[in-house]
C-alpha cells in the first residue's frame, strides 16, 4: 500500500509554506527579514517554493549594521538577483549619523542592540505590516514562546505575557494602524532540521559556514574574526586557524569554531554531534540570562 | 535521520508539582538533547538556589517572570529528536486558571501525557486534563504515574490509578489510553526500562512515543482543500497559470477528480497538482500544493475545493464547544469575527446551551456567562455560510476561533459539534 504520511522535513516545509501564504493573504505589505544567515536563507527558499510559479510577491529587507562580513553582503546581493525581488536596506550607520542612536563604547561594544531602532524605523518608514523572520523556538528560551504570528504594538514592542493564543493552524493577523506583526515560518525547526534541509535541497549558503582559514583572536571562548573593527587587548594575539561559523551576525561579535567541515554533509554530521548551542558563540547572548528576552521585548528580531 | 521519520507533537499536563518539568527535563537529558552550555546554566542556577544535584526542571523554565515566580504561565515549545522521530512538546501549565493554555497546546497535539502523582492517584485536575484531551480529540493519551519511587515501586499504586482513571473516563471519547509507571526524578521507564518494576511489562515512555502509530490520525477520507490564495504569475512563461494555493486539510486529491468549489457550487476537474519541485498525481494532508482546474471558475481565498461526491455541511448556524480565552467575558449577542480555515466572517453567539463546571464536569444550564477558561456549548450564527465538518471527524474544518473586533484579540476557540 502507498504511504500517505509526510516525513518530518516535508511536514516542516509544508507548515512553513502554509504560514508564508497566510502572511501574504492577511497582510498588505510584508517583507522577509534577510540577514544572509542560514535561517533567513531557508525562509527565502521556502518563500520561493510557496509562491511558485509566481515570484516571491514581496521584498527582502536587510538591517545593515555596517559591521558585516563582506561575504555576507555579496551573498545577499546575489540572492536578490536570483530571486528577482526588491531589496530594502535599513542602515544602522544612518541611524547613528542622524542621532537616532549612539554607538556603544568599550572593548565589547557592538551594534547589535542598535539594530532595534533601525529595524523599527525601517518598518515604519516602509509601512511594513508584517516582517517575516527566521527565528526558531529552539534557539533560546525567550523564543520558545513565540507565536507563528506575533503581535507588536505601535512602539514595535513584544508583550510576552499578553500574547494572542494560537490554536490549530488558524492565525490571527488582525491589527490596528501603526501596529505590525512578526511571522516565524520556521518556528518549529531546530538547528539540525535547518542543516538537514539545506543539505537535502542543496541550498546555497555563504562560504563562511564552511571551514576555511581565517585570522582570528580567542575571546569569550570562541574565535572572533580579525576585522577593521577589532580592538586588541594586550594579552590577545591574532592567529590563523581553520574555522567555520555556526551562525552569522556582526563580524565584531560572531565567534567561529575550529572545524574541518567543508561540505554540507560534514557540517550536518558535525552539528549532530555538537554539545553546545549555536548561540553560545554569540557574545550578544552572553550578557545576561535574559539578554534575548529584554531585546525581544523592545522589538528585536 | 531516515527519510521516513515522522514528526510527533505532544502536550504534557499535570498539576503543580506532579513532576512535569522534571519529566520533560529527563526526556531531553536522557535523549541527549540538552547542550553543555544549557546544562551549565541550569547547574549554576541549581547551585544558586541551593538544590542538591542538577534540577532538570529548571531546563524548561522560560520567561523571566516565570523564572522569578517559579511557575510556567504560557505554552512553551521544546524539541528533541531520536533516531526514530522528531518530537515537539507543547509544555503547558496545569493550574485551573490556565485551561486556555492547555487547550492551545492540545490543539495541535497527536498525543497527550497526563501526569498523576502515584501517592495521590487521580485527582480533579487529572479529570480536567483528560476532559480537555478528549474535547480536543487528541488521538493518544498516555497516563504517566509518576513518583513511583515514593510508593516503593508498588504495583498496587499503579493499578489503583488505572481503576480510578477507567471509572471516570468511560464517558469520554479517548480512543487510545496507555498507562506507564515512572519516576521522572530517577529516570525509571522514561527513556530506560526500570529495574525497580519487574511487574510492568509495557514499554518505557520514550519507546512508546517513538513507535505509536500516528499516520492514521489524519482523516484520509473526506477531501477538503481550503484555498489560501490564488497564484497568478506575471511572467511570460506562466502567463495563463491560475493556481489555487493551499494545504490539504484532509483526504486525498488526485488529478482528474471531479470537484466542487464551495460555496459557489461550480464544478470542474483537477487538472494538475503543482509544487516547486514537481507536479504530482496526488496530494494528501498536510501537503502544501497549488491546484489548477480544467475550467475557469471564480475561486478565491476562503473558498473550499472538495470532491463532488463527498461534501461538508454548508451552514450559517453551527453548534460549537467553545473555550473562552480572554480576560473580558463574552458580551451577550455581540458580533465577533469568526475564522474558520481560510475563511473570515462575522458571527454572533446566539445562545449558550450549557456550561461545563470544569471541576465536576457537570453541565450548568443556569450560569451561562462566558468567562475566561469556561468551556460551553453554544449556538453561533454567521453572516455567510461556512463549510464545516464535525470536529471529531476533522480537526481542521471542524475548528474555529472568535476575534473581538474592538481589540483584535483572539477571544475564543471552538470545536464544531
Ligand atoms: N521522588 C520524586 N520526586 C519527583 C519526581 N518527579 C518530580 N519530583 C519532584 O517533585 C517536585 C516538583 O517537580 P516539578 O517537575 O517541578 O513539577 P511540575 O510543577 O509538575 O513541573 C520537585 O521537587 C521534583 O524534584 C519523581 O519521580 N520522584
Amino acid at each position: 500500500m502507498r504511504k500517505y504520511y509526510l516525513n518530518y522535513l516535508d511536514e516542516l516545509e509544508s507548515e512553513a509554506i502554509f504560514v508564508l501564504r497566510e502572511v501574504w493573504a492577511q497582510f498588505d505589505n510584508p517583507v522577509i527579514l534577510f540577514s544572509g544567515g542560514k535561517d533567513s536563507i531557508v525562509v527565502a527558499h521556502l518563500a520561493k517554493k510557496a509562491f511558485y510559479p509566481s515570484k516571491i510577491p514581496f521584498p527582502l529587507m536587510h538591517v545593515d549594521t555596517g559591521h558585516n562580513f563582506p561575504e555576507t553582503i555579496k551573498f545577499r546581493d546575489d540572492t536578490i538577483k536570483e530571486l528577482g525581488v526588491q531589496l530594502i536596506v535599513g542602515s544602522v550607520q544612518e541611524s547613528i549619523d542622524q542621532g537616532r542612536v549612539a554607538e556603544e563604547q568599550g572593548k565589547n561594544a557592538t551594534r547589535n542592540a542598535l539594530q532595534i531602532t533601525t529595524l523599527l524605523d525601517a518598518i515604519e518608514y516602509n509601512k511594513i505590516d508584517c516582517a517575516i523572520g527566521g527565528g526558531r523556538r529552539d534557539e533560546e528560551k525567550a523564543r520558545a514562546k513565540e507565536r507563528f504570528f506575533s503581535h507588536r504594538d505601535d512602539f514595535g514592542q513584544w508583550d510576552p505575557k499578553n500574547q494572542r493564543p494560537e490554536l490549530w493552524n488558524i492565525f490571527n493577523g488582525k491589527h490596528f494602524e501603526g501596529e505590525h506583526f512578526r511571522a516565524f515560518p520556521i518556528s518549529n525547526w531546530t538547528e539540525m532540521d535547518v542543516w538537514n534541509y539545506i543539505k537535502r535541497e542543496n541550498i546555497a549558503i555563504p562560504s563562511l559556514y564552511f571551514a576555511h582559514e581565517r585570522e582570528v583572536v580567542w575571546r569569550q571562548e570562541s574565535w572572533i574574526p580579525n576585522s577593521e573593527y577589532l580592538v586588541l587587548e594586550d594579552h590577545e594575539e591574532i592567529v590563523t586557524k581553520k574555522i567555520r561559523f555556526r551562525t552569522l551576525g556582526d563580524i565584531t561579535i560572531t565567534g567561529g569554531i575550529e572545524s574541518d567541515a567543508d561540505t554540507l554533509e560534514k557540517i550536518a554530521d558535525e552539528v549532530s554531534g555538537m554539545r553546545k548551542t549555536e548561540r553560545g558563540n554569540r557574545s550578544d547572548d552572553k550578557r545576561s540570562e535574559s539578554a534575548m528576552e529584554d531585546r525581544k521585548r523592545q522589538g528585536y528580531f | 535521520m531516515l527519510d521516513k521519520n515522522q514528526l510527533l507533537r505532544f502536550t504534557t499536563a499535570g498539576s503543580v508539582d506532579d513532576g512535569k518539568s522534571t519529566l520533560i527535563g529527563r526526556l531531553l537529558y536522557d535523549s541527549k538533547s540538552i547542550f553543555e552550555d544549557q546544562l551549565q546554566a541550569i547547574e549554576n542556577t541549581s547551585k544558586k538556589k541551593g538544590h542538591d544535584g542538577v534540577d532538570l526542571a529548571l531546563f524548561t523554565d522560560g520567561l523571566r517572570d516565570e523564572r522569578e515566580q517559579g511557575i510556567t504561565i504560557d505554552v512553551a515549545y521544546r524539541y528533541f529528536t531520536t533516531p526514530k522521530r522528531k518530537f515537539i512538546i507543547a509544555d503547558t501549565p496545569g493550574h485551573i486558571q490556565y485551561t486556555r493554555n492547555m487547550v492551545t497546546g492540545a490543539s495541535t497535539a497527536n498525543a497527550a501525557i497526563i501526569l498523576v502523582d502515584a501517592r495521590h492517584g487521580v485527582i480533579e485536575q487529572t479529570k480536567r486534563h483528560s476532559f480537555i484531551a478528549s474535547l480536543l480529540q487528541i488521538p493518544h493519551v498516555i497516563v504517566c504515574i509518576n513518583k513511583m519511587d515514593l510508593v516503593d515501586y508498588a504495583e498496587e499504586s499503579y493499578n489503583r490509578v488505572i481503576d480510578q482513571f477507567e471509572e471516570f473516563s468511560s464517558k469520554m471519547l479517548v480512543k487510545d489510553v496507555r498507562f506507564i509507571p515512572i519516576s521522572a526524578l530517577n529516570g525509571d521507564n522514561v527513556v530506560n526500562r526500570s529495574e525497580n518494576m519487574d511487574w510492568y511489562q509495557g514499554a518505557p515512555l520514550l519507546h512508546t512515543l517513538e513507535t505509536m502509530h500516528i499516520s492514521s490520525d489524519i482523516n484520509k477520507v473526506d477531501t477538503r482543500f481550503p484555498v489560501q490564495t490564488v497564484l497568478r504569475p506575471q511572467s511570460d512563461e506562466h502567463r495563463d497559470y491560475r493556481g489555487y494555493a493551499g494545504r490539504v486539510a484532509s483526504g486525498i486529491i488526485r488529478v482528474g477528480d471531479e470537484i466542487t468549489a464551495l460555496p459557489s457550487g461550480f464544478t470542474s476537474k483537477i487538472k494538475s497538482i503543482d509544487t516547486f519541485d514537481k507536479t504530482l498525481e496526488e496530494a494528501y494532508a498536510p501537503m502544501s500544493v497549488s491546484i489548477t482546474l480544467e475550467d475557469d471558475i471564480d475561486i478565491g481565498r476562503g473558498d473550499m475545493i472538495v470532491r463532488t461526491k463527498n461534501q461538508p455541511e454548508t451552514s450559517q448556524d453551527i453548534e460549537v464547544m467553545l473555550c473562552w480565552l480572554n480576560n473580558s467575558p463574552a458580551k451577550p449577542r455581540a458580533k465577533y469575527t469568526i475564522k474558520h480555515t481560510s475563511n473570515d466572517q462575522k458571527a454572533m453567539i446566539k445562545e449558550v446551551i450549557y456550561k461545563y463546571d470544569i471541576n465536576t464536569l457537570d453541565r450548568n444550564k443556569v450560569d451561562k456567562d462566558l468567562k475566561m477558561n469556561d468551556i460551553s456549548k453554544v449556538k453561533i450564527r454567521t453572516t455567510k455560510p461556512l463549510m464545516v465538518d464535525p470536529y471529531r471527524e476533522n480537526r481542521t474544518t471542524g475548528s474555529i476561533i472568535l476575534i473581538d473586533d474592538a481589540t483584535n484579540e483572539t477571544v475564543a476557540a471552538g470545536m464544531i459539534i
